[in-house]
C-alpha cells in the first residue's frame, strides 16, 4: 500500500491556504488559529472528534461563517468567501453531508439545478444530458440512466451525483463532508474510487471523515484538529492508525494504541526488513 | 483514457449501461408504459379512466349527456374555473395551498363590475382593474409567507373570508350587477364559437406543431450522440392525435363548435405547460416543491419563486373571476362563492397534482375540471338534487386524494419517490 502512494502524481501548487483562522461563538472558541495548505492533485483529510471544528471549519471555507481573524488565500489571491455562492463562483464546491438533492428531479435536473443551460428561453435539456454524461464518464460513475428520478437510486448512487453535480462549475477545490458515512462496503469503494478520480483531474480535494481506513486510503496528507486547534499534520504513509487516534483523542493509552504496540512489538523484525528493502 | 468516446458509436451515450432495459419499437414502448404504471407512476390514467366510466354510466342514464350540445356546455362552462385550477397547480406544485381563489375570483370581477358600470370606465380599465386586483392579493400572500413566515392555509382560510367580505362591501347596497350583453366580456365568454373552417385549420396546425417539435428534438439528440424515439412512434402518436382532436372537434361542429373560452382556456394550459417543463423558473418551481433546502443551496432565489407563484395563483383566479362574470353576464353576492374555492383545488388534485409537491402538470387542471363538470352536468341532466351533487363531488374528490396516497406508496415501494 504504501508503495502506490508513493507512485502518486506529485501535488501541484498549494490553491487553497488558510492561516490562523479562528472562529468564536460567544463564549466559545470553535476554532483558534488554525492552517491548512490544499494544492492541486491532493486530498486533504480533515480529522478530529466530534466537536473538534470540522464542520465549523468547511462552513467557513465554504462561506456560511464568516472567521474572526486570520486569511484565506485561494489561488494566490486573499479572499473573503461572502456566502456558499460567491465559495461556488471562486471555485470552492462542497458536498454537504445531507447532499441536498431534489428527489422528485432526474439526475440531469439535479445536476445543473440552479445554474441551468439555456438555449433561448428554454432549458437545453439535450445540451445538458451530453454534458450530464461526460460529467458521469470522468468519474466513471455507474448510474444506468440521468433521466430517472433521484429517489430511484442508491445511496452510492445519490453520493455520486452529488459529488458530480460539485464539478458542474469547474472548481479547483472540492470539499466532501462525511460521504462514506451512511453507505455500505461496495458503495463505500464506489466513492474512494470518486475521490481518487478527482486527485487524478487536478482538484484540490478537502475529505472529511471519521472513518480512519477511508482515510488512509485515498488521503495524501491528513490534518487532525483537537478542539479547534491544529492537533498534527501526517504524510498518510507516515501515520499508523494508532497515531491517528492518539492525536484526534489527545491520549496515547487508548486500546488501540496499546494494541499496536503488542503487534509491532512481536513483528518488529518483519517490518524492519520491509522498510529496508523499500529504502534500497 | 476517461475522456475516450464510447467505444461503440452504434450505441447511444444514454443507453450504454447494460443494466438499463432495452426499448425497441412500439412493442417496447408499451411494455415501458406498463412498467411505470406498475410501479406507481400513474400520470393521467385514473383520471381518463374514470372520465370513461363517468361518460359510460351518465350515457347510459341519459343520453342526451354524450350529444355534441352538451360537450359543448360542458367545455364553455368548465373553463373559468379550470382557469383558476390552473393556479391552484402552480400552489401545490410548491406543496403550499391556497384556498382564497374563489373569493379572490368573486372580489375581481365585482371590482370589474362595479369600474365597468358605476365608475363609467371602459371594458379594457375594468378588466385590468379586476386583474390588478389578483396580483396585488398576490403579492399580499407573498409577502405574508416569505417575510413574515404565516402558512399559507391560515393566510388563504384568512383570505376566504376577507374578500368575501371585500365582494360584498364593493358591489354595495345595490347587490348584483348586470353586464350589457353587447359588451367584450360577455360576447368573448357566451357567445363567440370557432368555425367549423377555423376549427379544423387548428386542429391541423397544432398536429404540425407537435410533429415538427418532436422531429426537431430527435435531430437535436441524434446529433448529440444521445438516443432518440424513434420516427414511426412519433408518426403513431401524431396520427392519434389527430384523430382524436379531429373527431372531438367534428362532433363539437355539429352543434356550435368550440367555444373561443375553452380554447382560450386550452392555450393557457399548453403555455403553463411549456413554461412548467421546459423553463428555468418552471424548472425551479419541481425544485422548490421537491426539497426546498436542496434548491436553496443551489443558489435558487426561493423566495422569488414563493413569490411569482403566488401572483400567479390570484392572478389566474381574478382571470377565471371575469371569465366566470362575462359567463353569467353578471356579478352577484354569490359570485365566486358557493363550492368555487373547493372545485377549483379539487380539479387539480383529481387531475393528478400531488398535494404533497413537486409532482404534477398543468394538464391536471384541464382533466381535473373536465370531470367535476362532468359530474355537475350529468347529475343535473338526469335531475338528481345539488345535494347528491356535493356528496358525490366530495366522494370524488376523496377517491382521487386515496389514488394519490397509493400512488404515492407504490413509487417509494419500487423506488420512483
Amino acid at each position: 500500500m504504501s508503495t502506490s502512494v508513493a507512485d502518486r502524481a506529485p501535488a501541484g501548487e498549494v490553491v487553497l491556504s488558510l492561516a490562523g483562522v479562528s472562529k468564536r461563538f460567544g463564549a466559545v472558541q470553535a476554532l483558534s488559529d488554525v492552517h491548512m495548505d490544499v494544492r492541486a492533485g491532493e486530498v486533504v483529510a480533515l480529522v478530529g472528534d466530534n466537536g473538534a471544528g470540522k464542520s465549523t471549519l468547511v462552513k467557513v471555507i465554504s462561506g456560511v461563517y464568516e472567521p474572526d481573524g486570520g486569511d484565506i488565500t485561494f489561488a494566490g489571491r486573499k479572499v473573503t468567501v461572502g456566502g456558499p455562492s460567491e465559495a461556488q463562483a471562486l471555485g470552492i464546491a462542497t458536498v454537504f453531508q445531507d447532499l441536498a438533492l431534489c428527489d422528485n428531479l432526474d439526475v440531469v435536473a439535479n445536476l445543473f439545478l440552479g445554474q441551468e443551460q439555456l438555449a433561448g428561453p428554454f432549458i437545453d435539456e439535450v445540451g445538458m444530458e451530453k454534458e450530464a454524461w461526460r460529467l458521469l464518464k470522468t468519474l466513471s460513475a455507474k448510474i444506468p440512466s440521468v433521466r430517472i428520478p433521484i429517489a430511484a437510486l442508491s445511496g452510492g448512487q445519490r453520493q455520486t451525483v452529488a459529488i458530480a453535480r460539485s464539478l458542474v462549475g469547474s472548481p479547483q477545490v472540492v470539499m466532501l463532508d462525511e460521504p462514506t458515512a451512511a453507505l455500505g462496503v461496495a458503495q463505500t469503494a464506489e466513492v474512494l474510487n470518486l475521490i481518487e478520480r478527482l486527485r487524478e483531474t487536478g482538484l484540490g480535494v478537502i475529505l472529511i471523515s471519521h472513518n480512519m481506513a477511508d482515510v488512509q486510503a485515498v488521503a495524501d496528507r491528513i490534518v487532525v484538529l483537537r478542539l479547534g486547534k491544529n492537533a498534527a499534520e501526517f504524510r498518510v504513509e507516515d501515520a499508523s492508525t494508532a497515531e491517528l487516534v492518539a492525536a484526534i483523542t489527545g491520549a496515547s493509552d487508548n486500546v488501540v494504541a496499546s494494541r499496536a504496540s503488542r503487534r509491532s512489538a512481536s513483528t518488529q523484525t518483519e517490518t524492519h526488513i520491509e522498510s529496508g528493502e523499500q529504502d534500497g | 483514457m476517461v475522456d475516450q468516446e464510447a467505444p461503440a458509436s452504434t450505441v447511444a451515450a444514454d443507453l450504454a449501461d447494460e443494466r438499463l432495459l432495452a426499448t425497441h419499437g412500439i412493442g417496447g414502448y408499451g411494455h415501458l408504459m406498463w412498467n411505470r404504471l406498475r410501479s406507481g407512476e400513474l400520470g393521467s390514467l385514473p383520471v381518463i379512466v374514470g372520465l370513461a366510466i363517468i361518460s359510460i354510466g351518465f350515457y347510459t342514464a341519459e343520453p342526451r349527456f354524450l350529444s355534441s350540445r352538451s360537450l359543448v356546455s360542458i367545455t364553455q362552462f368548465a373553463a373559468p374555473v379550470g382557469i383558476i385550477a390552473l393556479g391552484i397547480v402552480l400552489v401545490l406544485l410548491l406543496g403550499e395551498i391556497d384556498l382564497s381563489v374563489g373569493s379572490v375570483s368573486g372580489f375581481a370581477s365585482a371590482v370589474m363590475a362595479v369600474t365597468l358600470l358605476d365608475q363609467g370606465q371602459s371594458m379594457v380599465v375594468a378588466m385590468l382593474a379586476g386583474i390588478l386586483v389578483g396580483v396585488a392579493i398576490g403579492a399580499l400572500y407573498a409577502v405574508l409567507y416569505t417575510k413574515l413566515g404565516v402558512p399559507s392555509f391560515v393566510f388563504s382560510l384568512a383570505g376566504l373570508l376577507g374578500f368575501q367580505g371585500a365582494l360584498l362591501y364593493v358591489l354595495g347596497a345595490n347587490g348584483t350587477r348586470n353586464l350589457p350583453s353587447d359588451s367584450f366580456l360577455v360576447d368573448f365568454t357566451r357567445f363567440q364559437f370557432v368555425t367549423p373552417t377555423m376549427s379544423y385549420v387548428l386542429v391541423g396546425a397544432t398536429v404540425v406543431v407537435f410533429v415538427l417539435a418532436q422531429l426537431w428534438g430527435i435531430r437535436q439528440r441524434t446529433a448529440a450522440g444521445l438516443s432518440a424515439p424513434s420516427v414511426t412512434l412519433v408518426g403513431v402518436k401524431a396520427a392519434l392525435l389527430l384523430v382524436s382532436l379531429g373527431l372531438l372537434t367534428w362532433y363539437v361542429n355539429i352543434d356550435r363548435g368550440w367555444t373561443y373560452i375553452w380554447v382560450f382556456f386550452v392555450v393557457l394550459v399548453v403555455l403553463m405547460d411549456l413554461v412548467l417543463r421546459r423553463t428555468r423558473w418552471g424548472r425551479h418551481v419541481y425544485a422548490v416543491g421537491g426539497n426546498e433546502e436542496a434548491a436553496r443551496r443551489s443558489g435558487i432565489k426561493v423566495d422569488r419563486v414563493y413569490f411569482s407563484v403566488f401572483v400567479a395563483c390570484s392572478t389566474l383566479a381574478a382571470l377565471g373571476g371575469l371569465l366566470a362574470a362575462g359567463l353569467q353576464t353578471s356579478v352577484s353576492q354569490a359570485s365566486g362563492t358557493n363550492d368555487t374555492n373547493l372545485t377549483a383545488i379539487a380539479a387539480a388534485v383529481i387531475g393528478g397534482t400531488s398535494l404533497f409537491g413537486g409532482r404534477g402538470s398543468a394538464y391536471s387542471a384541464m382533466l381535473g375540471i373536465i370531470v367535476l363538470q362532468a359530474i355537475q352536468t350529468g347529475l343535473n341532466l338526469i335531475g338528481v338534487d345539488s345535494s347528491v351533487r356535493f356528496m358525490v363531488t366530495g366522494g370524488v374528490l376523496l377517491l382521487a386524494v386515496a389514488i394519490d396516497s397509493v400512488s404515492r406508496r407504490a413509487r417509494s415501494s419500487s423506488g420512483r419517490g
